[in-house]
């Protein structure tokens, strides 16, 4: 078997195989996609995450119309008025307890204003002016309580609800997530990959090849983007099918964000990879370059909830850039000449890290 | 491509009818410092002819590694000149890389791919690539084309590195340690994977810190130690060359100071060293050497514990010259 073997090895004049010049470009892209197609966990945090989170949290933050109001009242001569005036509103229940108790209750959330009946008729209320369910309820019950002791309205005021796509929660969250995951996607993908390669000595061992250098680099960047396509086209379908939520601008617009965006932070993830030699460190730098835009940069509330003072700041950071790109496109159907600012911040990132990550790189 | 790149001064004359081939690796005070305080290769000269196996022999931190680094061009030397196949680094570069085959010490190739990709991977960066299958088969790893990378056992990855050095169809083989760590049948197989190579005409530089492997594989060595060449020539050649083919050791059952001064009075006894029990003795005529040890010893009443014979080695010759032993385990 074996000498068989070595002869059909010996005898036959062998052929060559003849390669042009993208051949290598090819070889590599095409590697890197069977690694990434046969990593479990890439699929996972890739995309299942994203959409989990985006799902969890549309799930917990679902805007439904306010409910009725839980309010008590102190025990007391007038407490039996009070309650039979109140019971007589729709949106309010209203419950009767000894003065302590119903201080206690309210402490615990269960009831959003205490009423305290007054000798003389009149009620003092007790509420947390912190707390907007507490604020509602003093006026809805005052209005009640107002009407009920006879003042009018001498202005005719009628109301009509106005609900639209675009100002709920998940109108927020799904651009910010979509920012996210091109962030995580893009440090990940690139950073941790050369990190493992460079460990094994995988990055050396395809420098002694012909390999360009350029192709490596060229085939990491295209992988990403193929990656990045579906990232988006299923993080905003997931958004657009089941949290229906209207895309205001073009998708064009919104891919071209995408690639910026993708290889932005690739180029970052460069950046942090260009000298680490064990994974474990990389891993450090990663979370130490991402945790700050995690917090700051608008992913799952808006930044302008931190001081005035620090939202120029703010907005110098990569991802806050594209996130707010992302949300004036889909949410408000912005164009991308409206986005110039944002976009040089993202493309001043990538291209700074890009020169120096070019500049400190070890292969081995 | 097969420009003749060597210098007059340098063919050598005793070939009159052709012409020499060019030297495939010419080094000259090549130099590695590392830090500016290492030293891990002090200038070493080596002359590595087209078509032969040439090993470099020496203990782990000798500065093998270092060397053949240099020379695949993964490693800047601190000073000293090279050439590859006639061309040097500075400005040869990816097209000489398209000649050579490497495999490092120590590689770790990606797990997800199976042996077919990753040999497709490989070959996709040469102009002119052997095609996966034939090397698959020549290196016995076609069962395994469809395995994973990281289901490979040790001497099968080991078989893999060298065939994705293979893959690019080099004219020179750069193999760091090709067998360490592996059962004696894997080395058998790779060695033969060696001398079909060469027998086809390629040229291949290896190192290795195994004797045997050295003395049944390589044509030409060079012993390195400390970053320095201290032998070079064919392995006969350098045992020859200590002046006796066999090795008598005697070791004496109690202490005897005088075994050594004894042993070097043996009429035909070319080289004496102590060892931890007695005494090793090399001789060109065991016939005439060891009846004259044994009726001096008795003569004098030393009792021997133990008496054994064998051919001299290359780590006699490492020994010889160092003082040390080239492996430690």
């Amino acid at each position: 078997m074996q000498a068989s073997e070595e002869k059909t090895v010996t005898a036959a004049p062998e052929t060559l195989l003849r390669h042009g010049r993208w051949a290598g470009y090819r070889g590599l892209l095409w590697a890197r996609l069977l690694e990434l197609a046969r990593e479990p966990e890439v699929i996972f945090w890739v995309f299942a995450f994203p959409l989990l989170l985006a799902m969890g949290l549309g799930l917990a933050f679902r805007q439904a119309p306010v409910g009725k109001t839980p309010v008590v009242i102190s025990a007391g001569p007038g407490a039996a008025r009070l309650r039979h005036w109140l019971q007589a509103q729709p949106r309010i229940t209203a419950a009767v307890l000894p003065a302590a108790a119903a201080l206690d209750q309210f402490r615990l959330g269960r009831y959003d204003l205490v009423i305290v009946p007054q000798p003389g008729g009149g009620v003092l209320y007790r509420y947390d002016p912190s707390r907007p369910e507490s604020v509602l309820a003093r006026r809805r019950v005052d209005d009640a309580l107002q009407a009920a002791a006879g003042r009018r309205n001498r202005l005719a005021a009628r109301s009509r609800p106005y609900r639209q796509p675009g100002a709920r929660y998940i109108d927020f969250l799904i651009p910010g997530l979509l920012g996210m995951n091109l962030m995580n996607s893009g440090m990940w993908g690139v950073g941790f990959a050369l990190v493992e390669m460079r460990q094994r000595k995988l990055l050396k061992r395809l420098i002694a090849t012909p390999m360009r250098r350029s192709d490596f680099l060229l085939a990491l960047a295209s992988s990403r983007l193929l990656l990045m396509v579906v990232e988006v086209a299923l993080l905003l379908g997931v958004g657009v099918w089941i949290f229906s939520i209207r895309v205001l601008g073009s998708w064009a617009t919104i891919l071209l964000l995408g690639v910026l965006g993708a290889v932005s932070f690739g180029a970052l993830g460069l950046l942090t990879a260009c000298r680490a030699q064990k994974i474990e460190s990389v891993s450090g730098l990663i979370n130490v370059v991402m945790m700050p835009m995690w917090v700051f940069s608008g992913v799952f509330f808006s930044y302008q909830r931190f001081p005035r003072i620090v939202w120029p700041l703010i907005r110098l950071l990569p991802l806050t850039a594209l996130n707010d790109a992302l949300r004036a496109v889909i949410l408000q159907g912005a164009p991308l000449a409206a986005q110039g600012g944002r976009l040089l911040v993202l493309a001043a990132w990538g291209l700074i890290s890009f020169a120096l990550a070019l500049r400190g790189f070890r292969w081995s | 491509m097969e420009k003749s790149a060597t210098p007059a001064g340098l063919a050598a004359p005793d070939r009159a009818a052709s012409p020499p081939p060019p030297a495939a690796i010419r080094c000259r005070g090549l130099r590695k410092t590392y830090d500016g305080k290492v030293e891990a290769v002090r200038g070493l000269d080596l002359e590595i002819r087209q078509g032969e196996c040439f090993g470099l022999l020496g203990p782990n931190g000798a500065g093998k590694t270092t060397t053949i680094e240099m020379l695949e061009g993964l490693l800047q030397p601190s000073g000293g000149e090279m050439e590859i196949l006639g061309q040097s680094w500075a400005g040869a570069g990816r097209r000489l890389r398209q000649q050579l085959g490497i495999s490092l010490q120590e590689t770790r190739l990606s797990e997800k791919l199976t042996v077919r990709e990753t040999l497709r991977l490989f070959a996709s960066f040469y102009a002119e690539a052997r095609r996966p299958e034939r090397v698959m088969a020549e290196l016995e790893l076609d069962d395994k084309a469809e395995a994973r990378v990281g289901k490979l056992s040790g001497g099968q990855r080991q078989r893999l590195a060298v065939a994705t050095a293979l893959v690019g169809n080099p004219r020179l083989l750069f193999l760091d340690e090709p067998t360490t760590g592996l059962d004696p049948q894997s080395r058998r197989q790779l060695w033969e994977v060696v001398r079909r190579f060469t027998r086809a005409g390629g040229t291949v530089l290896l190192t290795t810190h195994y004797m045997d492997e050295a003395e049944r594989l390589c044509d030409r060595l060079a012993i390195v130690d400390q970053g320095r060449i201290i032998a070079e020539g064919a392995p006969r050649e350098l045992i020859h060359h200590l002046g006796g083919e066999h090795v008598i050791e005697a070791q004496t059952a109690a202490p005897a100071p005088e075994l050594a001064e004894i042993c070097r009075r043996i009429p035909g006894a070319q080289a004496v060293w102590p060892t931890a029990e007695g005494c090793q003795l090399q001789v060109q005529r065991i016939e005439d050497s060891l009846p004259e040890l044994l009726w001096q010893l008795q003569a004098r009443g030393i009792a021997l514990a133990r008496l054994s014979t064998r051919s001299t080695s290359l780590e006699d010759v490492f020994v010889q010259l160092t003082g040390r032993q080239l492996r430690q385990d």
